[in-house]
């Protein structure tokens, strides 16, 4: 089983709770990616906002600088908003991070994403919303299983590539492209239609609830001829780790409350209750926040359900004090892994 | 403002469009329930079985003409494909609007935008022979699955309806009593607009007086 993080970014707050310029939220990133590698951890996850609260815009940019800081973790989206990006160009970042990573190290995961800010943003109509989304897919894939660097596609929503140079190649022929969804039954289908891996963004309710879904996208994969290694799940959830629970919640709750107050801004979401967050917080809730024993146990039976071999989670959130992500990161790595491992072991 | 219970005017089969979460979280109670599921998307049958199968176990993958043939039926398909339903399939039906237009989550729809009308209010003018009741629509789909309690359970949760046709809302109050949950009557469709996206009882989660108490409230606050 893999381990690891992702992150939007977070900014980080002033005492009076203002935010602090949103260039220190990608400092504090990159240094908390090279921290999890440094510290063994096997997996960094940079997903794509565009907020003043969560500011790593350019996923592909973020991981090329970590590519070149890191030895072993692999790093990937999580995800990255093809319908609104050009495909040729989030490949070609990709690519050129996997290059300076030394190959096999970097992932693409592509995702709708949960918000429409990059609609306006770079000039897309949200009525277009599904087309964008799978002709794009198409159009990263296509170039992806390319055997050459020559690529030909033809589609609506961007003007045609007629057998024209897309370059770098990745070291080892093709990236890992995965889809990201928040766990919608046809999206599940769709991805294990298409064999590519899925990645469950789960961020409430009982997480085992998603072990229908992983079962329909492996029965799906099956059924479109669809086997091999590149049928797996990866679960994203929100968490903390500190070394006791009560660290843990009284570290993550206030980041909490400030996301909450910020998406209701955007997203119309309901005031936050911290009886809510209490309760998303034990088991079986949706937020791995706790000493290392309770997250190693949570992961380890949510494994018993679905059966995925990567889980990663959201920390920095809402302006955590960055030494507290940073041990959060550090105890996952050197305390959560062992313990996962001997779990899943004895099973 | 609580509905009666009408034993009497029980469905027995409920159609589905859609199966998205929402869809499927309601197929899954509804299941629990102890009724007849089908469940129709845009997709032919054979491309939805294995989804039914395996996230709904218990439900039938049918057409949408085979769906709008339950008793009830629940629309649940993102709200700007509402176009795609098909009025002459629904008329004369009993038909649950489980769908709301969130601008922050769906962008600007023109036809929701530049209208003063709910969205059930616009749904049902697209389904003019309908009988359309608005609810399901202020639950989360987690919740849906989560919070049913038996009749009488103390602190058990209410779901408002609101609907122009008092019929299809004592089939539908009786539908929601089965899923769990204590049906609250706001009044005619419009009062729907009381449990849209952004009210308290959109956001919260209330037992049938505390319904009750908010919708009293907004109405002496607007006047009525």
């Amino acid at each position: 089983m893999e381990l690891g993080a992702y992150s939007f970014g977070d900014t980080p707050r002033n005492p009076d709770g203002s935010l602090r310029p949103t260039a220190e939220s990608i400092r504090n990133l990159h240094d908390a990616i090279v921290l999890a590698d440094e510290n063994g951890l096997d997996y960094f996850g940079v997903g794509e906002h565009h907020t003043l609260d969560m500011p790593a815009s350019s996923p592909g940019t973020v991981i090329a600088a970590a590519a070149a800081a890191t030895k072993q973790i692999k790093l990937g989206s999580g995800a990255s908003i093809i319908s609104t990006d050009d495909p040729v160009r989030v490949f070609q970042q990709f690519a050129i991070a996997d290059a300076v990573s030394g190959g096999g190290r970097v992932e693409i995961t592509a995702g709708r994403g949960s918000s429409v800010e990059t609609f306006p943003l770079f000039g897309y109509d949200l009525a277009d919303y599904d087309r964008l989304y799978e002709e794009k897919l198409d159009l990263l894939m296509r170039i992806n299983n390319s055997e050459t660097e020559s690529v030909r596609w033809s589609g609506t929503v961007r003007p045609a590539i007629d057998d024209l140079a897309v370059v770098p190649r990745p070291v080892n022929g093709s990236i890992p492209i995965w889809v990201a969804t928040g766990g919608s039954a046809p999206s599940s289908v769709r991805a294990g239609k298409l064999g590519l891996p899925v990645s469950y963004g789960i961020i409430g309710g009982a997480p085992a609830r998603f072990a229908p879904l992983a079962q329909l996208y492996r029965a799906s994969a099956a059924q479109a001829g669809h086997t091999g290694e590149d049928i797996k799940v990866s679960v994203a959830a929100l968490g903390l780790i500190a070394p006791t629970k009560k660290e843990a919640l009284d570290r993550f709750y206030p980041g909490w409350h400030n996301l909450n107050i910020e998406m209701g801004k955007l997203r119309g979401w309901p005031a936050p209750d911290k009886r809510q967050f209490l309760a998303q917080a034990d088991f079986p809730g949706a937020y791995y926040v706790g000493d290392p024993d309770e997250v190693a146990e949570r992961i380890v039976d949510l494994h018993g359900h679905m059966g995925h071999m990567r889980h990663f989670l959201q920390m920095d959130i809402g302006g955590l004090p960055h030494e507290h992500f940073l041990e959060s990161l550090t105890l996952l790595a050197t305390e959560v892994k062992p313990r996962v491992e001997r779990l899943l072991k004895s099973k | 403002m609580s509905v009666p219970q009408q034993r009497s005017a029980g469905a027995q089969t409920i159609g589905i469009l859609g199966a998205g979460r929402v869809g499927t979280a309601v197929a899954r109670q509804a299941l629990k329930a102890g009724y007849e599921v089908r469940i129709a998307t845009a997709k032919p049958v054979e491309d939805i079985a294995l989804l039914v199968e395996i996230v709904t176990p218990g439900a039938l993958a049918v057409t949408a003409a085979e769906a709008a043939e339950a008793d009830v039926v629940v629309l649940a398909v993102p709200m700007h494909k509402y176009l795609t339903l098909d009025p002459e399939l629904l008329a004369g039906k009993t038909v649950i609007d489980a769908m709301n237009h969130w601008v922050p989550i769906d962008g600007e729809i023109e036809d929701f935008d530049n209208d003063n009308r709910t969205t059930s209010e616009i749904i049902q003018a697209h389904l003019p022979d309908s009988r359309v009741v608005k609810t399901l629509n202020h639950i989360g789909y987690h919740d849906l699955e989560a919070d049913g309690r038996s009749p009488g359970s103390s602190e058990r949760r209410a779901l408002a309806l609101a609907g122009d046709d008092d019929g299809a809302k004592a089939t539908v109050a009786s539908f929601i009593n089965r899923l769990g949950y204590d049906p609250v009557d706001a009044g005619p469709l419009a009062a729907g607009r009381a449990f849209q996206p952004g009210t308290d009882i959109f956001n919260g989660s209330h037992t049938a007086e505390r319904l009750g108490a908010i919708m009293a409230a907004e109405c002496e606050l607007a006047g009525v």
